[in-house]
């Protein structure tokens, strides 16, 4: 999962504190002495948004920011293009403070780098869907022609060319959403700022549009920040994760490294009733082989390695690991009485093949029914193996599991 | 002095007469020419209206009132027979005077109205200062405005629309401000986060979302404007409310009817045209 180029980061946030009410002094100065959210709040009246939160966000990242309601990522997101003005800290964007800026630089910043699409999308209702669209371009005055073009090209995107001419009204909640979305796009902006925006679709539709923007994302190499309170969505989306408690960023990772090494109770209380069977794949719970040689060897050192190993099936690979198929103990035993030399004349080659990104969901179904282990492949060679047993251990949560091969 | 307040009362009466006076005084730069142009303007303007036939009136009013009602027949059959009723009974001309007068007052109202709604809405200041203006304003009985209007313009119809105007802005001005601040937080934050300026927010989002609520306030004061412009009969207005009060002064019954049900049917027709023209942007 780790990124192969690392460019300078596109967003960077350092100490973003917001404090709402009306003495956020006083409110700073007993967060600097380490008071909790709630002391403040009985203190002084103010409530403690978001607790001096410090992240880059790389290009062409999806960032998730979760947390459940309350937990400041609402607030977080719009600290970023400053809807709410921030108590403290500074946010760079491409390297400008955008804390500092004036309303005119800020505009500026929101026009051409910032697109955002919102919880209950925020369409206008009195605007036909292409007017909707082009509302970004519109206050930027581009000519009508230009912009009515561009509409339709991001329209195009999310698959609702049909529908320019509707009111919002009239299309479904995913459909409004992709307006949403297309409306954010059509500005061409580096950076999609999306506030819960799946979480007010039923569940199927919700599925689709994660695809969706997954696809698009790929696509256009956006940077992506996204907020949600689904940890399901988090790690569907996430290439990494930021997790927010009472204003504060508890552990920022990868999916993986959420999941398997929780900073803290509150991470592992939250990632305890993920369905781990989304989130591993082949390339975690995979074990070393037991493997002979095609080439070198014969029934008899089958046999005995399978003895040795005690397990009653053996992968047969090539000199460069090359996975050929495998041979039982049955057949080995009886090769050895008929002097069978050649392992190709008992050698079975339907054994199932995943690879490292394979998901436990699927390898579930891949090994039911499988009487031998299910071998992991990457390019053709050999690389791990996969029994029922782990299958099972990982499923029960066993924190056994190897994270090196991920 | 303090002692004399407190035996003789306090001279909040004669305060307020040397306030007018002085205003009176000091303005009257300002308050002769409205008196007279504008006095002129509306003379004219009711003269105008006067001068097109009753019968052309009546087939605009029908036309427009059969395509604002969505084509259906009852609003317009309803207006040229009460319009055809009161030229019947003689008092076209005092209906064409308080229609000009409701006109003018209402525009005004609105002029004025919806920019200083907008202020409330945009400044928490402006709204704590200006609400409890409008509280006083619309509570205040209207005949008490007709005082300093009379200092200010003499009689006729520029001290009656200065009165209505008084009397009728509050709704529109408490309306466009509620109107604003109903706007969804989210469509304002989209609006925000493209990068609107002040002024593309207002004009492409806020007022556009507002312009229901702020139709209901126009509404009110137009229908308000259309009372006050009868008790403005008082100072010389003329229109049907002057009919209503001479009546009133000669105990005659019959008339005062007549002319009482004239401005019923003008109400009905000004109303149900104001509320049409919103309903249907909806």
């Amino acid at each position: 999962m780790s990124k192969e180029v690392k460019a300078l980061p596109i967003i960077e946030a350092k100490n973003l504190t917001k404090v709402f009410g009306k003495n956020p002094k006083q409110a700073l100065d007993h967060l600097d002495q380490g008071l909790s959210k709630e002391e403040i709040l009985k203190k002084t009246g103010s409530t403690v948004g978001v607790n001096r939160a410090s992240f880059t966000v790389e290009p062409g990242e999806i960032f998730v920011i979760m947390g459940l309601s309350g937990s400041g990522k609402s607030t977080l997101v719009r600290l970023i293009n400053r809807l709410i003005e921030p108590t403290q800290g500074s946010i760079l964007i491409d390297g400008q403070d955008l804390a500092k800026m004036d309303k005119k630089d800020l505009r500026q910043v929101r026009r051409e780098k910032l697109g955002m699409v919102f919880q209950r999308f925020a369409l206008f209702p009195n605007r036909t869907v292409l007017k909707n669209v082009e509302y970004g371009l519109e206050i930027q005055k581009v000519d009508p022609e230009k912009r009515t073009k561009k509409a339709h090209e991001a329209l195009k995107l999310v698959g609702l060319e049909g529908y320019a001419e509707q009111k919002p009204e009239q299309l479904s909640g995913g459909m409004q959403q992709r307006v949403g979305l297309a409306r954010a796009l059509a500005n061409d902006p580096e950076v999609l700022l999306m506030d819960e925006a799946f979480s007010a679709l039923d569940p199927l539709i919700r599925k689709d549009m994660q695809d969706e923007l997954i696809d698009l994302q790929s696509t256009m190499k956006k940077t992506i920040i996204f907020i949600t309170h689904d940890l399901d969505e988090a790690l569907r989306l996430g290439d990494r994760i930021a997790l927010m408690k009472d204003g504060s960023i508890v552990q920022i990772g990868t999916p993986e490294e959420i999941l398997m090494n929780p900073a803290n109770d509150y991470v592992e209380r939250f990632v305890e009733d993920v369905d781990r069977s989304k989130v591993l794949t082949a390339g975690h719970i995979m074990k070393r082989p037991e493997t002979i040689n095609i080439e070198k060897h014969g029934p008899r050192v089958a046999l005995e390695r399978m003895k040795e190993a005690g397990i009653s099936s053996i992968l047969v690979v090539d000199s460069k690991r090359n996975l050929k198929g495998y041979v039982t103990a049955d057949d080995a035993s009886e090769a050895r009485k008929k002097e069978v030399r050649d392992l190709k004349e008992i050698l079975q080659t339907d054994i199932k093949q995943v690879n490292k990104e394979t998901s436990m969901q699927e390898i579930f179904n891949v090994i039911n029914g499988s009487p031998v282990p299910v071998a992991v492949v990457e390019n053709e060679r050999l690389v791990g193996i996969i029994v029922r047993g782990a299958v099972i251990a990982a499923l029960a949560g066993d924190s056994e599991v190897n994270l090196e091969h991920a | 002095m303090l002692k004399e307040w407190f035996t003789e009362g306090i001279p909040i009466a004669e305060g307020t007469e040397w306030v007018t006076d002085q205003i009176t005084d000091i303005f009257a730069f300002l308050f002769d020419p409205i008196k007279e142009h504008f006095g002129n303007f509306m003379d004219f303007a009711s003269e105008t209206l006067m001068l097109v036939p009753p019968v052309v009136v009546m087939i605009i009013v029908a036309l427009i009132a059969f395509f604002i009602s969505g084509k259906k027949f009852g609003l317009a059959a309803f207006s040229v027979v009460g319009l055809w009723l009161i030229d019947n009974q003689g008092y076209w001309e005092h209906l064409i005077s308080t229609f000009t007068l409701v006109l003018i007052a209402s525009l005004l109202s609105v002029i004025i109205g919806v920019p200083i709604g907008i202020l409330m809405a945009k400044s928490k200041t402006a709204e704590a200062i200006i609400k409890p203006i409008l509280d006083f304003m619309q509570t205040m009985p209207a005949f008490v405005y007709l005082i300093p209007a009379v200092a200010f313009f003499g009689i006729g119809m520029v001290p009656g629309i200065f009165a209505s105007l008084i009397f009728a802005t509050p709704p529109t001005v408490r309306f466009t401000n509620l109107g604003i601040r109903q706007v969804s937080k989210e469509l304002v934050e989209a609006s925000e986060a493209f990068g609107s300026t002040g002024t593309q927010k207002l004009l492409k989002v806020e007022l556009p979302m507002a312009k229901a609520t702020i139709m209901a306030g126009i509404n009110q004061t137009v229908m308000l404007a259309l009372s006050m412009v009868v008790i403005a009969s008082m100072i010389g207005a003329p229109g049907l409310g002057r009919e209503v009060l001479s009546s009133l002064q000669r105990a005659q019954v019959g008339t005062g009817f007549v002319a009482g049900i004239g401005i019923v049917i003008l109400a009905i027709i000004i109303d149900r045209f104001t509320q049409s023209a919103n309903s249907k942007e909806q």
